[in-house]
């Protein structure tokens, strides 16, 4: 409900953090098991649930073991019939539903968070199916105050709640929090602190929150996804043919001008980007998306006017 | 014009070259060239000499991944070469048969003359080329014209002599196996600068090659090396998990000093584990995806420096 000074939303009772969606992102795998441990170790109540979401495909370090994973959280998806020989992931996402959601139910968790890691050059990344949800800009808000130092950004995938295919969908709020680069496979030690450090802040964004904390309204910088741009490909074989313009690779959220340099092909030429508006590229050379046919993404940028918000006082849902 | 002296070494023309992609099906700038030079291969073809370029794991090329039973490029033990069962094998001891048979059989005169192995690794390594014998003086004059042809441009040269750490890498079935490692390159990723420094270090190593052939004397030099010491594995927990990752002081510092109290890793709780060594190593091959299964977080080495004999077709 908002009222004239902001926005008021209900407490963040039940939080969600969850690693290996994709068992090869090893940043979120370790940081996952190494929470689970701490918790081991010290029994406290106040903390959040932690779910390790792909353990077979974390177990044998692939992104998934039949089907991706983060692709089977849509409305659709989660109620579609099961039959006996759904993949894996499948069977997986309804275990998942069954405990931070059901989505779309008044029983879902109220927050998740879902780390990732990116081969792209994409720093940190919230990826959210809304502009609105006024929970997760602020704790960008306060990310951005708390570590200015680490380039971030606001991803926006413009999905209803009903069609957004993600595992943070779940929740009533929540993004994926994306961190980039690292090769998949590989846990780099600036890549781990920093979804470390991020992923403190947002809980203890939580934390003031929940404690009736008002946090002062202001504009963010959202990037909404336009397009996917795939390789260029041989007709018949479908084999890519060129690979990522060296000006291109590593320069995501750099604005793209049509008449840029996209792709090079083997034989040395250039090709350019042929689209009429300027658009900022992301995901840029992931190596998962080749077999998704996209080279990387292309989004326009807007800002968006956060209202400030706070806690509802009376806690009746 | 010629000096025939004890330091002067007479080998046969290279006639039977090889340029091997896809050994693993991951590494993308080997399996996109060998690719492309199996459509057209007029870039790699030199006077007098037949190149022929080939993908080694088909199946883990086909799938993206490193290998499908296991490791092509550790395959190639006499056992293995030797073992009976046909394709009832893991697919690569099989593959590995059948490669030496094409390509080898290894140790034999009719054995390539060189192969050239295509490999990209998640380490800051740069061009690299793996040298697998200090003895063998034709490599050692093609790796030292190669580092002269890209100068300034770095391309350091990796001995692997180690008793215990060497191993049955595909290229090893030629007489002079030369493996070509670029990084950093994520795995199943294919970067323009990785894949260009790649094509560039086979063109100079097919330049060397067709010089030789023509009769061209390649007179002694020095060739500077960093020979593999040991292995350095993560900290495990009494479980085998890792507990800690590479420093962020060590990592991407392939080929530069590690001294004794420098920072070496991180746990994920952020306490530093320091080297402890007896002297400087230069480590190499610093957080490699492939090898987390392989106990190895890096390897040492120290720099030595080479002398190749003169060398020249006989």
């Amino acid at each position: 409900m908002d009222t004239q000074e902001g926005a008021c939303l209900p407490k963040l009772s039940r939080v969600a953090v969850c690693g290996g969606t994709h068992g090869n992102e090893l940043s979120g795998v370790y940081l996952i098991k190494e929470l689970m441990k701490r918790r081991r170790e010290a029994d406290d109540e106040e903390q959040p649930i932690l779910v390790l979401s792909n353990p077979r495909a974390a177990q044998q370090c692939l992104r998934y073991i039949e089907v991706d994973l983060n692709r089977c959280f849509s409305h659709d998806a989660l109620n579609a019939p099961l039959s006996d020989s759904a993949p894996y992931e499948v069977i997986r996402s309804r275990e998942i539903n069954a405990v931070l959601g059901p989505k779309g139910s008044a029983d879902s968790v109220d927050f998740i968070c879902d780390l990732h890691n990116t081969t792209a050059n994409m720093g940190l990344c919230f990826i959210s199916c809304s502009d609105s949800d006024w929970i997760s800009l602020h704790i960008f808000k306060h990310l951005q105050l708390c570590i200015p130092d680490i380039p971030m950004r606001y991803l926006h995938f413009d999905l209803s709640h009903d069609e957004a295919y993600s595992l943070d969908s779940v929740g009533k709020h929540g993004f994926a929090m994306e961190v980039g680069p690292q090769p998949h496979g590989v846990v780099r030690s600036n890549v781990y602190t920093t979804m470390k450090t991020a992923l403190e802040l947002v809980l203890h964004w939580i934390r003031l929150f929940n404690c009736g904390t008002v946090f002062e309204g202001g504009p963010v910088d959202v990037f909404t996804l336009v397009k996917h741009v795939d390789y260029p490909r041989d007709c018949s074989t479908h084999d890519i043919v060129a690979a990522i313009h060296p000006l291109l690779q590593d320069k995501d959220f750099c604005l793209l001008n049509p008449g840029d340099p996209v792709f090079q092909t083997f034989s040395g030429e250039t090709i350019t980007y042929n689209g009429s508006e300027s658009l900022y590229p992301f995901f840029i050379n992931e190596c998962a998306y080749y077999e998704k046919g996209i080279a990387f993404s292309l989004s326009r940028k807007s800002r968006v006017n956060v209202p400030s918000l706070r806690a509802n006082r009376d806690q009746s849902r | 014009m010629s000096s025939y002296n004890n330091n002067s070494v007479r080998l046969n023309a290279a006639t039977k070259v090889a340029v091997f992609g896809g050994t693993h099906g991951n590494e993308m700038s080997g399996v996109t060239l060998v690719n492309l030079w199996m459509k057209n291969s007029n870039e790699i073809q030199r006077k007098g000499v037949e190149t022929k370029p080939f993908i080694t794991n088909p199946k883990a090329v086909e799938k993206c991944t490193r290998y499908v039973d296991t490791d092509l490029n550790r395959a190639f033990t006499a056992e293995n070469l030797s073992a009976p069962g046909g394709e009832s094998l893991p697919y690569e001891v099989w593959r590995a048969q059948e490669i030496n048979n094409m390509f080898g059989p290894k140790g034999s005169p009719e054995a390539y003359d060189v192969i050239f192995d295509l490999h990209n690794t998640t380490s800051n390594m740069g061009c690299t080329l793996i040298l697998e014998s200090s003895k063998d003086h034709f490599n050692l004059q093609m790796m030292n014209y190669i580092k002269k042809a890209l100068a300034p441009a770095s391309c350091l040269v990796l001995l692997n002599e180690h008793p215990l750490l060497k191993y049955s890498t595909s290229r090893s079935v030629a007489k002079h196996p030369v493996g070509l490692e670029v990084g950093p390159q994520p795995q199943g990723v294919l970067r323009s600068n990785i894949f260009d420094s790649m094509r560039v270090i086979i063109k100079h190593a097919l330049d060397f090659i067709e010089l030789f052939n023509e009769d061209v004397e390649f007179p002694p030099c020095t060739v500077e090396v960093f020979r593999v010491l040991e292995r350095v594995d993560y900290p495990r927990d009494a479980n085998g998990n890792i507990i800690a990752m590479v420093h962020p002081n060590l990592q991407d510092c392939d080929w530069e000093p590690l001294n004794p109290g420098d920072p070496m890793f991180q746990t994920f709780d952020g306490k530093t584990i320091h080297y402890q060594g007896p002297g400087t190593v230069y480590p190499t091959f610093i957080n490699e995806a492939a090898y987390y299964e392989k106990q190895q977080a890096f390897v040492t080495t120290k720099r030595e420096t080479l002398v190749a004999s003169a060398v020249k077709k006989s």
